[in-house]
């Protein structure tokens, strides 16, 4: 797997979650995924963002477009130094908060991508990667 | 914090024409100085463009939600209109219904919605008259 470009932010407010929107999508495209595809990945990404920013007192993005030879996708790794999540499978399941939102951050985006992964444990913080193909 | 996004009053209807990224407590502001809008001009209903929007994550779907719940114990009916087909998918598949918010395709369609369905006297009299010179 070669990578072609890359590029890391910092989020810390509400316009740097903007600004992920922003790069997520420059790259989804440089990726060659289809309009549906990008809408989906840049949704998974500011959802992921949002939930950096709120849960795991802010974090840093990387995102990367990468290539098999074959095909190309889009990559985007969301790692903060937060709390961590206790209970994965519950914070997997739509509808359950911790916060004020609606419960849909992971659930929801792990729907929305091609390959979802999640490393947390309490006290370590949480990095989430995704990851979506061209078709 | 970013610049608002701007109110237009036509007639007893408030139209919002969402044309940028829409940070989160843009998006707050938003629906704070709608509810303040309908009170202050006695709007009886509420057009959200979001046809400039690229994605509609569980926050703007949130907002969009409360907005149309405010508005309803206010006294005015909301309509969603301009939503692009890409990001009713992903919407979908986040697990965003928004149920009880009323949609239409574009600003016209969601402004004729808004319009009072009774009709007048005279419609009535036209109807009545076309349907005796049938018989």
């Amino acid at each position: 797997m070669t990578t072609a470009t890359l590029e890391r932010l910092a989020v810390s407010t509400d316009a740097d979650v903007v600004r992920v929107r922003q790069a997520v999508r420059t790259f989804a495209q440089q990726a060659r995924l289809s309009l549906v595809d990008q809408t989906k990945f840049v949704t998974a990404a500011s959802e992921l963002a949002r939930n950096m920013l709120v849960y795991g007192g802010g974090g840093d993005v990387e995102v990367e477009v990468v290539s098999d030879g074959r095909r190309t996708g889009v990559r985007a790794a969301f790692a903060d130094e937060g709390p961590g999540i206790p209970d994965l499978d519950l914070a997997l399941t739509d509808g359950w908060t911790s916060g004020g939102g609606l419960g849909l951050g992971l659930s929801g985006s792990r729907r929305l991508v091609g390959q979802f992964s999640i490393d947390t444990a309490p006290g370590a913080g949480t990095r989430v990667e995704i990851a979506t193909w061209s078709r | 914090m970013t610049e608002s996004v701007p109110i237009l009053k036509i007639g007893t209807t408030l139209l919002v024409s969402i044309q940028v990224d829409l940070q989160d407590d843009t998006a707050l502001q938003l629906q704070e100085d709608l509810a303040d809008r309908i009170t202050r001009t006695g709007a009886r209903g509420v057009i959200i463009d979001i046809s400039g929007l690229e994605i509609v994550d569980s926050f703007i779907g949130r907002m969009l939600a409360a907005v149309a719940a405010i508005s309803r114990v206010l006294d005015a009916q909301t309509v969603v209109v301009g939503m692009r087909p890409a990001v009713a998918i992903t919407m979908v598949e986040l697990g965003l219904s928004l149920g009880g918010v009323r949609t239409a395709l574009d600003v016209e369609r969601g402004l004729a919605m808004l319009e009072p369905d009774e009709e007048s006297a005279e419609d009535v009299l036209l109807a009545a008259a076309a349907e005796r010179e049938q018989r």
